[in-house]
């Protein structure tokens, strides 16, 4: 299982990039915590998510 | 009366102690965006006796501004840079301030905030946050970024929290109200998220990490 943003979801072996396109997420306006560190945006793509990984999709909205 | 410099340190030492006031004096820290989020980090820091502060925005107050941003109305129309400089220079004259009138890129962030210990994102529009954001943790390790995200609306006030996102990531804010659907910015809850990024910018600077 995945850990991601407080859920557990069974999507190990899905890539980043694949599971924030499919969950619905703007891309443009995310910053993705993998076990504690920030993942760059260039690697969604290449990053396959594994058991026990944790990951925080932070995605911000508008104001200040 | 203006104080003296002097005068101005030994009341602040008074405050916070020799040892705190020192890390705050010696730091310096970017204000990203001067809108109802950055006038009032900044505000705050000034008070605190912040070393320097880096002010960064390309825009000019305008009249839809003055309910929740620190301005005052006689400054509307001129650069948010300016006008809180001139704003700060009168609450905390002993300030150092370096203002850039433009908008932070991808490619002009690492020569703006080159000096600064701390960053506070700032920014109104999201997909800017999220530049911001990734730029600075993706390329420059050694800085704290304190962020914000979701403070709009009449919410509760307790809703707004601070949380620890990586080791130099902090994201204020409900992290859900959108300032483009609702009702929009309410002064006092916007004050209350900056006042939580000013508050873990001084912490971080104690060595108090936590959230």
């Amino acid at each position: 299982m995945v850990k991601i943003n407080g859920e557990y979801l069974d999507i190990a072996g899905k890539t980043v990039a694949e599971y924030v396109h499919d969950a619905g997420y703007d891309t443009q306006r995310i910053a993705v915590e993998r076990n504690g560190k920030i993942l760059p945006r260039a690697q969604f793509s290449e990053t396959v998510l594994t058991e026990n990984d944790s990951v925080e999709v932070v995605s911000f909205v508008g104001g200040g | 009366m203006v104080p003296t410099k002097e005068e101005m340190e030994e009341a602040l030492n008074q405050r916070h102690g020799a040892r705190l006031q020192e890390a705050f004096s010696s730091t310096s820290v970017a204000v990203c965006g001067l809108g109802g989020l950055g006038s009032n980090i900044a505000t705050a820091l000034a008070r605190a006796g912040i070393g320097k502060l880096t002010l960064i925005d390309f825009d000019r107050v305008d009249i839809s501004n003055l309910h929740r941003q620190q301005y005052k109305a006689s400054q509307t129309g001129r650069y948010k840079t300016e006008a809180l400089a001139a704003n700060i220079a009168e609450i905390a004259p002993y300030t150092e301030l370096e203002i850039h009138t433009v908008s932070i890129t991808r490619e002009n962030a690492a020569e703006l905030l080159r000096g600064a210990h701390i960053i506070c994102e700032a920014f109104d529009d999201a997909g800017c946050k999220a530049m911001l954001a990734n730029t600075v943790l993706e390329t420059m390790p050694d800085k704290y970024l304190v962020a914000a995200s979701g403070m709009a609306g009449l919410g509760s006030a307790n809703q707004i929290q601070t949380r620890r996102i990586t080791e130099r990531f902090y994201l204020c804010g409900d992290g859900v109200s959108d300032a483009d659907t609702g009702m929009g910015l309410v002064s006092s809850r916007v004050m209350l998220c900056a006042a939580h990024q000013a508050h873990m910018v001084l912490r971080i600077l104690a060595g108090e990490l936590q959230a």
